[in-house]
């Protein structure tokens, strides 16, 4: 139990120092990379959880696509990174007054809801019944009950993709491109001439 | 020393207000603005997470899973809306982004 407590923790301390430094890193590839280290703690925290099947779609997903994607994009953009960090003192007052508010009203509003809410009685965490493994349970769940949303999910993620492609694909004039179908619609006959040419005479052209 | 649903739940709390913060004090930088999203769909998903361990019920991941596909759309679609944005301007300062005149 001790040791739980520790990891705990651990794991969320790591997760919150790097939220803050992502927001307050002056080069956004830091941030990127203060990022990433959240979402690993953020999964460690899952797997204390037992929720190990999303702690690992986290890591995949998130460390793997969108923290990579980030990156590219970061280095890809030639910015200038330091005025774009004007106003930062300037809104800090009023941004870290709402965000204190904000959090002692959401901490309240948490600890009365585990203590007073549905999971008054709880025997601690349990992310999958007994006798099972968290994926199977996930499994056994989202394709029965929520099929329909696990297939409008993929509609969600294919037209992300369709309107990321559409966003960045640039057609440049004045480039010379293959084009297979004029290469495979061609025959002998439009691109091979025979003639017979006399000794000495040479041909036209 | 039991670490209960309040404690995840505080954690999520704090780091929802850290991406909240994010975009307050970084206005002019879509970038971290962008990050700063992700940050608070990571604190919602630490919600759903808990409340589903802590309430026996599978559900609550099945939600954060559907969080998290909503959250990578959004991030692709949102860094390819930068990059046309970036390759337009030649600069991503957002705090002067009038050109549709909305």
């Amino acid at each position: 139990m001790v040791l739980q407590a520790i990891t705990f923790y651990l794991l969320a301390a790591t997760t919150l120092a790097a939220g803050v430094a992502v927001i307050t890193a002056r080069n956004p590839v830091h941030s990127v990379l203060f990022l990433i280290t959240a979402f690993f703690s953020a999964a460690g925290l899952f797997v204390l959880l037992g929720a190990e099947f999303l702690a690992m779609i986290l890591v995949v997903v998130y460390v793997g696509a969108v923290a990579v994607l980030f990156l590219f994009v970061v280095m890809m953009l030639d910015v200038d990174f330091t005025a774009l960090r004007q106003g930062f003192a300037r809104y800090l007052p009023i941004g870290a007054a709402i965000a204190g508010v904000l959090t002692v009203e959401m901490v309240i509003v948490a600890t009365s809801v585990a203590s007073h809410g549905a999971t008054k009685g709880s025997m601690g965490p349990a992310a999958y019944p007994a006798g099972s493994t968290n994926a199977g349970a996930i499994g056994a769940v989202l394709y029965t009950d929520y099929i329909y949303y696990f297939q409008a999910a993929g509609l969600v993620l294919l037209v992300a993709m369709i309107g990321a492609i559409v966003l960045t694909l640039k057609h440049r004039v004045g480039i010379r491109r293959q084009d297979i179908s004029a290469q495979v619609a061609r025959t002998p006959a439009a691109g091979l001439r025979i003639v017979s040419i006399k000794s000495g005479e040479g041909i036209e052209e | 020393m039991i670490i209960g649903l309040a404690h995840y739940l505080t954690v999520a709390a704090i780091l929802f207000t850290i991406g909240v913060l994010g975009i307050f004090v970084n206005r002019k930088n879509v970038i971290v603005i962008l990050m700063s999203i992700e940050l608070i769909l990571l604190a919602v998903n630490i919600n759903l997470v808990a409340f589903s361990a802590y309430l026996h019920d599978v559900t609550g991941q099945i939600y954060a899973l559907f969080v998290l596909t909503v959250a990578a759309a959004e991030a692709a679609v949102g860094l390819a809306i930068l990059v046309t944005f970036f390759r337009n301007r030649g600069d991503i300062a957002v705090d002067d982004a009038s050109m549709m005149k909305g």
